[in-house]
């Protein structure tokens, strides 16, 4: 292939996407080392696909990739992680009967929300990342996870109401729940 | 719209990702249920609180460096290494099913008509040239009391104009522009270094609408009806940022 050409092509459309790529696979793999790991991949990975994409948004075509590089490497490597039952219904989710002055505190401490996060599952977890952090519409989430509108929406729900829970177990002001 | 439909939507609507029709239902549904708006209110408030809390990892120093040597010593060489010898290949394919899949469930949710469509483009284009031809503002000024006279005779309105320097968005000034066939103020705003143009027109017509957005040529594009103005809000700058910025405006009378 006209390696020097295709190389530059594919360099101009995703690396401006490297913070988001790196983001997304730094909250799924938990760390900074195997992060890396898995955007270097990925990246090698669209590489070699790039032939097959032409124009469109190149954000959620990246991110794909990297989202599932990222799930390869879970599966290798954190097992258990995966293995979360992860319940699709929509049921009446009990409602946070704690006080939303503390959720509310608790929302605005980073440290507190970042824990919050990272006891989701991996797929709860995604949702609310590529939503919060990118911005991204349900569409283009739905795309890149790899499911139904439907059930981005429905994901949401269930990790917001975890997170209002949690935040709310996180007790900010030191007073007894 | 009951209460059981209204809490299996109502994350779209804090989204906004519904459709006109749909958010106007769910509007009327707060007015007449206190339970669910109260619901939507604390949804809102946790968002608005967690907005800026979920840190965002930042790519180590280097790693664009290292990444592109390693794309240069792959693509001169044709075979494969590294950890995923094999299953790369199900990975790109697994991508470029998700990518042509096509999504069932839409009904309920946004899909913009083409006259929006249009619409967007239109917008994008005007922000675009504004910054081009360096023709910001013909009123260059952070004094919303300086701003909002200075269209009074230019206009067949009078926007209303806020300013939200403690929250981040600082006016820089207005200018005339045209869209949608007809003169509209375009307010400017900075946020950082991203500059934010902010197209308000009348629309008679149109009842109130919750924010909804689109992206255009990488520029995100949010959109909503408010006391039967038109506005268009086109940046840059992250969704999140210029969500919280369309409600702010929003919440300005």
């Amino acid at each position: 292939m006209p390696e020097k050409a295709e190389l530059a092509q594919f360099e101009q459309t995703v690396v401006p996407h490297l913070a988001a790529a790196y983001n997304l696979a730094r909250w799924l793999t938990g760390n900074e080392h195997d992060a890396e790991d898995v955007v270097q991949e990925s990246y090698l990975r669209a590489l070699k696909f790039f032939a097959g994409f032409r124009g469109g948004n190149s954000r959620p075509w990246l991110l794909t990739i990297v989202r599932n590089t990222c799930y390869t490497w879970l599966r290798r490597n954190r097992m258990d992680d995966m293995t979360t039952e992860l319940d699709e219904e929509v049921h009446g989710v009990d409602k946070t009967t704690s006080n939303p002055e503390a959720v509310l505190l608790a929302a605005a401490r980073s440290d507190l929300v970042a824990r919050a996060l990272k006891e989701l599952p991996v797929a709860l977890r995604e949702i609310v990342i590529l939503r919060e952090l990118e911005g991204m519409s349900y569409q283009e989430i739905a795309d890149v996870a790899s499911v139904p509108i439907g059930t981005v929406m429905s994901r949401l729900s269930r990790a917001r109401t975890r997170l209002q829970k949690l935040l709310a177990e996180a007790n900010p002001t030191g007073a007894r729940a | 719209m009951s209460c059981r439909e209204t809490q299996e939507l109502i994350h779209g609507y804090v989204d906004g990702q519904l459709d006109l029709v749909r958010s106007l239902e769910m509007e009327r549904h707060f007015r007449e249920c206190p339970a669910c708006a109260r619901d939507y209110e604390n949804l809102r408030d946790m968002r608005s609180a967690m907005s800026g809390s979920i840190p965002y990892y930042r790519p180590p120093a280097g790693l664009e460096r290292r990444l592109h040597a390693r794309l240069l010593a792959e693509s001169g060489s044709k075979h494969d290494g590294g950890w995923f010898a094999v299953p790369w290949k199900w990975g790109a394919v697994a991508a470029a099913l998700v990518l042509t899949a096509t999504v069932t469930w839409q009904t309920a949710l946004v899909r913009q008509g083409p006259a929006e469509m249009t619409m967007a483009e239109e917008v994008v284009s005007s922000h675009v040239r504004s910054l081009m031809a360096e023709h910001l503002t013909d009123v260059p000024s952070s004094d919303r009391h300086t701003v909002k006279p200075w269209f009074n005779g230019k206009l067949d309105f009078s926007p209303a104009v806020g300013d939200f320097p403690d929250r981040g968005f600082v006016l820089s000034g207005g200018r005339l522009d045209y869209l949608d066939g007809r003169s509209v103020a375009a307010l400017v705003y900075h946020r950082r270094q991203h500059v934010i143009n902010l197209f308000v027109w009348p629309a008679p017509e149109r009842a109130d609408s919750g924010i909804q957005a689109t992206d255009r040529q990488g520029y995100h594009v949010l959109h909503w009806t408010k006391a039967h103005m038109n506005y268009w809000g086109v940046s840059d700058l992250n969704t999140r940022e210029l969500g919280e910025f369309a409600e702010l405006v929003r919440k300005t009378d």
